[in-house]
């Protein structure tokens, strides 16, 4: 349940920006978790609504956009879609395949009130 | 017509959130109750942020990084499900460094979420150890790193040997792990330190730890020939995280119907580019395999260290 660490990483990260940006309430969160982030989205989104009570984020609307995994194929020598780590290329059937995007998660931008 | 919406009402009770002056039907942005939303014509403002989640973690790893570099010493995590044989294949690895490689100091940092057993097992053996216990969480993280290093004996003795003006000048404020006597006995030259080995074992979980960057120079991943052949395809993130697979209770294979070759194509299938070596830490079988590879990674340590 890593979930919640990472929800804490958010919440400490929408806080900095309140601090520096002068903001008391978000109503939009918008995240980016790469399908190959290691992110199960229903745990972190339970985990965010328990630390957001009484901080600037209780009551956000929080989207969260899935970018697929990429990965580079060194059969194909191209970079391919990988929908999960384990699954061969795409194109060739191989496996020698070293992820290269859509791992990350991010908090991409958020709507503000005063 | 009514300024805000537009509604041609000029009377109404106003959009929410702004101030009406009831005798004029002036409209009072920014005071009182407009502090909030007002829809439409809100204070609503965007801020981008693009920033990884994980940014603070990464930068307090990358911290760490350069403070084993400057101290000479290589981080190893060691990640598995609970029952791998971690901590039996460290106290086998720190009696047989103490053997063949004398010179090499070894430190442990020990994750569990309760108890210092761990810890105890490996002061057992004469190398110091310092106990993390992460209470509710299920993975070490980096500043839980930082602040365990800075209690091991061997942080403190390094910096005996520098004195000022040597270009070692980063501040470490730690306030703590440096007052305390230091057991060792190494009296090299300036520049001259040995390598140094830290292994980090972490919370025994295939999942979470594959995520935390601690500063390691790699990943080692121990699965045991008792729980499933198919563990790199069920938890891939791990494997893909990890430089090194190391298949341990090998002795029991006699006795399961564990394939070994097929265990090592499942990890390549998520990790293409990750070695193996197969040992047994209670019968010391494959343990040279496994020292030669430790050995090689706190060489390379030393020399960048030498280098920097």
């Amino acid at each position: 349940m890593h979930e919640m660490s990472l929800a804490g990483g958010i919440l400490k990260l929408v806080e900095d920006a309140a601090l520096r940006e002068g903001f008391g309430r978000v109503s939009q969160l918008r995240l980016e978790a790469g399908k190959l982030a290691g992110v199960e989205l229903s745990a972190l989104r339970f985990a965010l609504q328990v630390v957001a009570r009484g901080t600037c984020l209780e009551g956000a609307e929080v989207l969260i956009d899935e970018p697929p995994g990429q990965g580079w194929c060194m059969n194909c020598a191209q970079n391919v879609e990988v929908h999960e780590r384990g699954q061969p290329c795409p194109r060739c059937g191989g496996w020698q395949l070293m992820t290269n995007g859509g791992d990350r998660l991010r908090v991409v931008d958020m709507q503000v009130l005063d | 017509m009514c300024v805000v919406c537009g509604c041609g009402n000029p009377g109404g009770p106003g959009p929410a959130g702004v101030a009406v002056d009831a005798k004029t039907g002036d409209l009072h942005f920014g005071a009182g109750a407009a502090r909030v939303s007002v829809p439409g014509m809100s204070q609503e403002r965007a801020i981008k942020l693009e920033a990884d989640v994980l940014g603070e973690n990464d930068r307090v790893a990358a911290r760490n990084r350069a403070h084993f570099a400057a101290h000479g010493v290589t981080a190893l995590n060691l990640v598995s499900s609970p029952g791998s044989g971690k901590t039996t294949l460290l106290c086998a690895t720190i009696e047989l460094l103490k053997q063949y490689e004398p010179g090499l100091g070894v430190v442990v940092i020990e994750g569990d979420q309760q108890t210092t057993n761990d810890a105890d097992r490996i002061r057992a053996t004469g190398a110091a150890a310092v106990q993390v216990n992460t209470g509710k969480g299920c993975h070490l993280d980096a500043p839980m790193v930082e602040a365990a290093f800075a209690q091991l004996p061997l942080h403190g003795h390094a910096h005996h040997h520098h004195g000022p003006g040597d270009g070692h000048d980063h501040d470490h404020g730690h306030g703590q792990g440096h007052d305390h006597t230091h057991e060792h006995e190494h009296e090299h030259e300036h520049g001259a330190m040995p390598a140094q080995l830290l292994f980090i074992e972490n919370v025994g979980n295939l999942v979470c730890p594959a995520m935390w960057d601690l500063g390691e120079a790699a990943k080692v991943v121990i699965l045991s020939v008792t729980e499933g052949e198919d563990k790199p395809l069920k938890y891939p993130d791990m494997f893909a995280a990890a430089q090194l697979m190391v298949l341990n209770k090998v002795d029991l294979l006699p006795h399961l119907d564990f394939d070994v070759e097929r265990c090592i194509g499942y990890a390549r299938r998520v990790n293409p580019a990750i070695d193996v070596l197969q040992v047994s830490a209670t019968r010391r079988h494959g343990m040279n395999a496994w020292l030669d590879w430790l050995l090689a990674r706190a060489r390379a340590g030393a020399e960048a260290r030498a280098c920097a």
